[in-house]
């Protein structure tokens, strides 16, 4: 399936024949790829399918101007080989416009992203998708899309950004169909055995998601305030009647980062207050505590075509006795915890061989994630990709521990048009 | 006594010998030619399409529209790229406030994340999106890096001989520039590694008058070593469009202005 698809060069001259008649005919801005990734796990794992990455993947991104704004939509077709499944996603949609001289705004499915984290992410609160991003897929698959108005107004004293998410939008979570997880009811791993059953929260209004930011830039310093009220965007919380149920407590977020330039590269440090609403005492074992974070980091171009980026990451708990008295099975987490990240990258080729490597560790988890990726343009049109995503742990139950057996390789080809 | 009679005799040295050391036609030279080519008008606009050649003969193309604005003539600027093809970089934005006493803020925005990445930019002879222009070829090269000297002069050209201050910081010895008498536009440069040795040369190929302003509108950079090169050509070239200030804020990093996007 895979080498038909990309093998086919009718396909491709098909849609540059379609992308030249789009834009004479109507005006339609148009380009997309296709793409086939794939990819193996590097260890056994028993509760999960020994490939991780099988799919073949149609992206068009269309857009047209008006003279009063721009309509985007951007549409996929997967073949998925691991699920067996074939869907359809948006993951635009959206009218984007300026009532007002010093105001757009964005209406409907769009991607979200704020905040000065480098894969590390305190008040950008809007949806992940973490399963694609530890098995190998493009790093656009990281951020999945939100229904949303985004308003945005600028002024003199600071920028205001404020979005509504009507319904909320949640995060992709480990559910175990794909990536084996700590499953603390089993107190073991568990994988495609055992996938929770999730309360969504679907009501219109009641399960809204407010996001705000102001921002200003002093010189070349970038300050932002933000302000989050929604809920954990993985399902944080657990309803324990009959069956064990997962559920996404209400959640608040107080935050600020600012971002410079200093000595040779560029600084920044962001805080975060979660205010976990319904378990402010911290005292229930089936909703996550509220908790304090910040993260700092500094990058800097090491030598010609070499980057350097390093972060360090806190989630201090705040209740931390009330959360241990409550759980006490030796699986608890710890009251700090401390993530460091690095990332190197390396242009090579005239810039068309990309190397990074992107290493989270936590000291005190003892467990580590550790990315690289390489990535070739043969030409204006076709990237070939292979990379490893690699998981360690001293624990079974740490954040990274917890996913030691999904370890893969992978490699891709895409065609972009 | 003594000692101020030396002190003085020091300072009248010191006196005397600047402008030996930078004589001011040189130095009227090098304004005049940095003027013209990097900051004509107020601001300016222009569709730049590079085809870049490696040294086996393949080519690629990066098509990206260049917004610029000066906030004070020979100093600060403020630049926007908006990127069109090829189709990995399409709609991916540029910002940068270019600055002459300090390093430039850069800032680049990914559409398929809505992310804003700010750019460490300590070195600017790096190349640009691939191609054999740099960072600095492209804003230019800060007039204070190098020791200036009017090695010789031709018919038609000043032909300018210039050391860098800082050797360590760059890849070459010293490179030549070819000022057009008449239009102050600096026509060729040749970069060298040794005396004699001249690795990388610069030139333009087209040049016109656009609404007064002499610009170039077609260049190229070749490595002398492999053959490799990168051709560029501007067209719908305007100046005086009373480009915002406002323009080169995050807000049109993330929503490209209509003058960019056309």
């Amino acid at each position: 399936m895979i080498c038909t698809l990309l093998g086919s060069l009718t396909a491709q001259a098909g849609m540059s024949e379609l992308k030249n008649s789009l834009y004479d005919t109507y005006e339609i801005d148009t380009a997309g790829f296709i793409e086939a990734r794939g990819g193996i796990r590097t260890k056994n794992d028993p509760y999960e399918k020994e490939y991780s990455l099988a799919e073949a993947r149609l992206q068009l991104d269309l857009s047209k101007d008006y003279s009063w704004g721009v309509v985007k939509v951007k549409g996929e077709l997967l073949a998925d080989g691991v699920e067996n499944k074939v869907i359809g996603d948006l993951r635009d949609l959206n009218l984007l416009f300026s009532p007002l001289d010093s105001m757009d705004m964005k209406i409907g499915r769009q991607v979200l992203t704020w905040g000065t984290g480098d894969l590390l992410f305190i008040n950008d609160m809007f949806p992940k998708d973490w399963q694609s991003f530890f098995i190998g897929r493009d790093d656009e698959y990281l951020k999945a899309p939100s229904d949303a108005i985004k308003t945005s107004y600028f002024t003199n004293l600071a920028n205001i950004d404020f979005v509504w998410t009507p319904i909320f939008d949640e995060s992709n979570h480990i559910s175990g169909e794909r990536i084996s997880y700590w499953n603390g009811v089993l107190g073991r791993t568990a994988g495609r055995d055992y996938i929770f059953e999730v309360d969504n929260r679907n009501s219109l209004f009641d399960d809204s998601e407010f996001s705000l930011r102001l921002s200003r830039n002093i010189k070349s310093m970038e300050i932002a305030l933000y302000a989050y009220s929604g809920f954990w965007k993985e399902p944080e919380g657990m309803t324990m009647e009959q069956s064990p149920r997962l559920r996404y407590p209400r959640l608040s977020v107080y935050g600020a980062s600012l971002r410079a330039p200093i000595y040779k590269g560029i600084g920044n440090i962001e805080v975060g207050y979660y205010d976990s609403r319904q378990d402010r005492d911290g005292n229930d074992p089936y909703t996550r505590n509220s908790e304090a974070r910040l993260l700092t980091g500094y990058e800097q171009e090491l030598a010609h075509n070499f980057t350097g980026g390093a972060q360090y990451y806190l989630e201090y708990m705040r209740d931390h006795n009330a959360y241990k008295s409550s759980i006490n099975n030796g699986t608890e987490r710890d009251k700090f915890r401390h993530l460091f990240t690095i990332r190197l990258t390396k242009l090579l080729m005239n810039q068309n061989l990309i190397l990074s490597l992107f290493t989270y560790f936590s000291p005190n988890d003892r467990d580590a994630y550790v990315r690289f990726k390489s990535q070739y343009k043969m030409d204006d049109h076709w990237l070939l990709e292979a990379g490893v995503n690699l998981f360690q742990g001293k624990h079974d139950h740490t954040f990274w521990g917890q996913f030691e057996n999904n370890s893969n390789l992978y490699a891709a080809a895409r065609w972009s048009f | 006594m003594k000692h101020i009679r030396i002190a003085l005799l020091i300072l009248a040295t010191f006196l005397l010998a600047v402008p030996a050391v930078a004589a001011p036609i040189v130095e009227e030279i090098i304004n005049k030619a940095n003027l013209t080519s990097y900051y004509a008008g107020d601001d300016g606009q222009a569709l730049v399409e590079m085809t870049i050649t490696d040294s086996q003969g393949r080519t690629r193309q990066r098509l990206f529209t260049i917004l610029r604005k000066d906030v004070e003539d020979g100093g600060s600027q403020l630049y926007f790229v908006y990127f069109k093809k090829p189709s990995d970089v399409r709609k991916t934005t540029f910002l940068v406030h270019k600055f002459i006493d300090k390093d430039d803020d850069r800032w680049m925005y990914l559409p398929s994340l809505d992310l804003v990445k700010r750019i460490a930019s300590s070195d600017k002879r790096t190349s640009f999106m691939g191609s054999h222009f740099l960072y600095e070829d492209v804003s230019g090269r800060n007039i204070s890096e190098d020791h200036h000297e009017l090695s010789e002069e031709t018919a038609d050209f000043y032909i300018i001989n210039n050391t860098p201050v800082h050797p360590e910081s760059v890849e070459f010895t010293s490179y030549l520039v070819w000022v057009d008498k008449q239009t102050f536009l600096p026509m060729k440069a040749e970069y060298l590694t040794a005396p004699g040795k001249p690795y990388r040369r610069v030139e333009v190929l087209e040049s016109k008058v656009i609404e007064g302003f002499p610009t170039v509108t077609k260049s190229k950079v070749t490595n002398l070593v492999n053959g490799a090169h990168t051709v560029s050509e501007f067209s719908k070239i305007k100046y005086n469009i009373g480009v915002k200030e406002s323009i080169f804020t995050e807000r049109y990093l993330r929503r490209p202005p209509r003058e960019a996007r056309k």
